[in-house]
């Protein structure tokens, strides 16, 4: 932590700086993923994981090798294949909503063995 | 003499056609196609012995003739299972007999069983019986006679529970099968032993006794008795069984639930005596290695002769009466071939025990379908309920006192000529066997005679309901007159021209001093019976209370049936039995049901992870990630 100080003021942010976001963006998008009933909410929070891995690429590459691009076109084509998946999660919502008609996760139970009919069959 | 077959075919024929048409026929129909089959049948038995009899001597000898034979099962060169037709004196008899009582039943059965439930299938069954006796005479190897052997079994369990609504003879019929069964897993391992050491199931060749074919037996010993004579005795053990001797006789009396027509002809005539023909089949080897054995069953059948006609005294079902003096004439029947030399005049015993065998199938079939007509009139097996019939039934008295007269052993009657001939053959073997059955005899014409006088005389008839009984009709009464006009002729037919232990011509001749004896006990026998039965008085019931514990005990059958409950019961049930069903439900069934039970369990226990919750998968994947991180990082 110490390092993220030591040179405030200075006009220079170190990497744990850039790393510190990320971790707490990442663990937000873990958090809303966990704790959020609505799929749009979770959604939200998956892109919340991508981005903070997206600085992630970002910083690493400026910081640790300055001369080379490798880690910004990584960040950019992330940044596309999130974007897909956000239009294929949202068809997915879409489709659920018409089925039925609300997009809370707790009722994605079609598939689930139901709990009246468990089987306990006593020797 | 190919036509033979169709004496099989026909039956066979007509049991699947009756069989699968059922109830799509009217009753009379599948009757008369059974009964037309089974007289086209009897017309080529009579032919066949007409033209065996007149063609097959050779030099004063009968040959055996193979008239048909295909390998049915081939297991190596020499052990081959063949299907055959086979004629010699005693199967040609053995044809004529079965056909003709067979006949008579089928005729009798139309009145008898009419407008039964059920009729069609009644004659579908006599067909397959029918079948399966007359392949079993005929049979040309053991395996053969086996096979049918278990049919004919199959036919009477089927018959014997015909009513299949009444629990009794549901027992019955399970008792017969269950107890044959018994017997013919001896026979079966009788056969395997007998066909392992000779190489064959051949009748022509086992019955030549070749030294060569028995030589392997030469050595073998188990328990202290040769291979060969346990073999013997197994298979004997397969005929006592079927011919319900002591002590596998139980079940005959039960049979009786049956129809009984199907009494006349299965448990009186024809089934029973297979086990006779069985030993008189095989007879060659049991004189020329195990006389022994032969020795042996002689005692067998004299022992239960004795032991049936003492329990039948004191029967009053009249039908079980019948059916313990089966069994005891049976039991003559064996003694005479236990008693029995091989060859010419030393084979008395043989031959008489064939002509019992031929007299009795008439005579018996007569006495029970006699007894299936006073049934038919009085509705009741009961004696008790009998008495004074002779009025209302005059042809079922007179042909049924003519049968008793039979089995009486008087002369001119085809019973005496017959019985005169084993009495004579036991005498020759040992006195002390021949004084026992001449007393067996005399015993016969006893509760024969008891049984015809409780019936048609004594105290008269009380009709009750206003049911006055009637003569049975024409289809009844023809088969009892013509079995009767064969019980009075049957005498005096040359037998021994015909059957005779070496297939050579054997001259009755009857030894007056024995022929006295027996027909002086047998009057004896008469005379008590009607001194006691004629007139209703009260000495019989003087005589019983004063034998009270043996007349108790005989009514009981000798508490038998009782011994082999308490066997079965207490003993193989309580003691073999419960212990290995407890071992196999808590320990075998218990391992597999302990794995089944240990799976669900832990599928039941582990089976929440898979809630189907999103949200619940990522936070185990979370954990999961950072288990290993801190796995990673500090370890």
């Amino acid at each position: 932590m110490g390092a993220i100080f030591d040179n405030f003021g200075s006009g220079v942010i170190p990497l744990e700086g850039y790393i510190f976001i990320s971790l707490i963006m990442f663990f937000t998008g873990i958090y809303g993923f966990l704790s959020r009933k609505s799929l749009l909410m979770i959604l939200i929070s998956i892109e919340m994981i991508l981005n903070s891995a997206d600085i992630n690429f970002a910083a690493f590459n400026r910081y640790l090798y300055p001369d080379q691009m490798e880690g910004f076109f990584f960040a950019l084509f992330t940044i596309a294949i999130s974007a897909c998946e956000t239009a294929v999660a949202i068809a997915i919502v879409i489709n659920i909503y018409r089925n039925l008609n609300n997009v809370e996760v707790d009722s994605l139970q079609e598939l689930q063995e139901p709990e009246s009919t468990e089987t306990k069959t006593e020797i | 003499m190919e036509y033979t077959l169709y004496i099989l075919i026909l039956p066979l024929l007509s049991f699947i056609v009756l069989g699968l048409m059922d109830t799509k026929w009217k009753p009379r129909v599948a009757g008369t196609i059974g009964t037309a089959v089974l007289t086209i049948v009897t017309a080529l038995s009579y032919y066949t012995a007409w033209e065996y009899f007149s063609t097959a001597n050779l030099n004063g000898t009968y040959q055996k003739i193979i008239a048909f034979n295909t390998v049915w099962v081939q297991f190596n060169e020499y052990l081959h299972i063949d299907m055959g037709i086979l004629l010699d004196p005693i199967s040609v008899m053995m044809l004529v007999v079965i056909s003709t009582v067979s006949l008579m039943v089928h005729i009798y059965s139309l009145a008898y069983m009419k407008g039964e439930r059920g009729f069609e299938r009644y004659y579908a069954f006599l067909s397959l019986f029918s079948f399966a006796m007359l392949g079993l005479v005929v049979s040309t190897n053991i395996f053969q006679m086996y096979i049918f052997w278990e049919m004919v079994g199959l036919s009477s369990y089927l018959l014997i529970g015909f009513y299949y609504t009444k629990p009794e003879a549901v027992a019955a019929s399970k008792k017969a099968f269950i107890v044959t069964r018994f017997a013919d897993l001896g026979f079966l391992i009788g056969i395997l032993i007998l066909s392992y050491y000779t190489k064959t199931f051949d009748f022509g060749i086992l019955t030549s006794c070749d030294a060569n074919v028995f030589a392997s037996f030469s050595g073998v010993t188990f328990m202290g008795a040769s291979a060969l004579s346990w073999a013997m005795a197994l298979i004997f053990i397969g005929g006592a069984g079927k011919s319900a001797m002591f002590p596998l006789h139980i079940w005959l009396p039960d049979a009786m639930e049956g129809p009984t027509p199907v009494s006349a002809l299965i448990h009186a005539a024809t089934m029973v005596v297979a086990g006779v023909f069985l030993v008189a089949r095989l007879f060659p080897i049991y004189i020329t290695f195990t006389p022994e054995v032969l020795h042996g069953i002689a005692y067998v059948g004299a022992f239960t002769s004795l032991f049936a006609a003492v329990i039948a005294i004191v029967q009053t079902d009249i039908k079980r009466v019948l059916a313990f003096s089966t069994i005891s004439q049976i039991g003559f029947m064996m003694v005479a071939l236990g008693v029995s030399g091989y060859g010419g005049q030393a084979g008395t015993g043989y031959m008489a025990s064939m002509f019992h065998l031929f007299t009795h199938a008439m005579f018996k079939a007569l006495l029970f379908l006699g007894a299936g007509s006073i049934i038919h009139a009085v509705h009741s097996n009961e004696m008790t309920q009998m008495g004074g019939l002779k009025k209302f039934l005059p042809v079922t008295r007179w042909t049924f006192l003519i049968a008793c007269l039979a089995i009486a052993g008087i002369p001119p009657f085809s019973g005496f000529f017959s019985k005169d001939e084993i009495l004579a053959a036991t005498m020759h073997f040992s006195p002390g066997l021949g004084v026992m059955m001449t007393f067996t005899a005399g015993l016969t014409a006893f509760y024969m005679f008891r049984l015809y006088y409780r019936i048609f005389h004594g105290k008269a008839y009380q009709t009750t309901n206003g049911h006055t009984p009637h003569e049975s009709p024409v289809a009844m009464t023809l088969p009892l007159v013509f079995l009767a006009v064969v019980t009075i002729f049957a005498g005096f037919i040359p037998f021994g021209k015909f059957v005779s232990s070496d297939g050579a011509y054997y001259h009755i001749h009857i030894d007056p001093t024995i022929a006295t004896i027996s027909v002086v006990v047998a009057l004896a026998g008469i005379g008590l019976a009607t001194w006691l039965y004629r007139r209703e008085n009260d000495v019989p019931s003087v005589v019983a209370r004063k034998f009270s514990k043996i007349y108790r005990a005989a009514y009981h059958r000798f508490y038998i049936d009782e011994l082999y409950l308490f066997i079965t019961k207490k003993i193989i049930f309580k003691r073999i039995s419960t212990p290995v069903a407890w071992f196999d439900r808590h320990i075998i069934d218990g391992t597999m049901n302990g794995l089944a039970s240990v799976t669900q369990w832990t599928s039941l226990k582990t089976k929440g992870f898979q809630s189907g919750k999103v949200q619940h998968y990522a936070f185990v994947i979370l954990l999961g990630t950072l288990i290993i991180a801190a796995i990673v990082i500090f370890i």
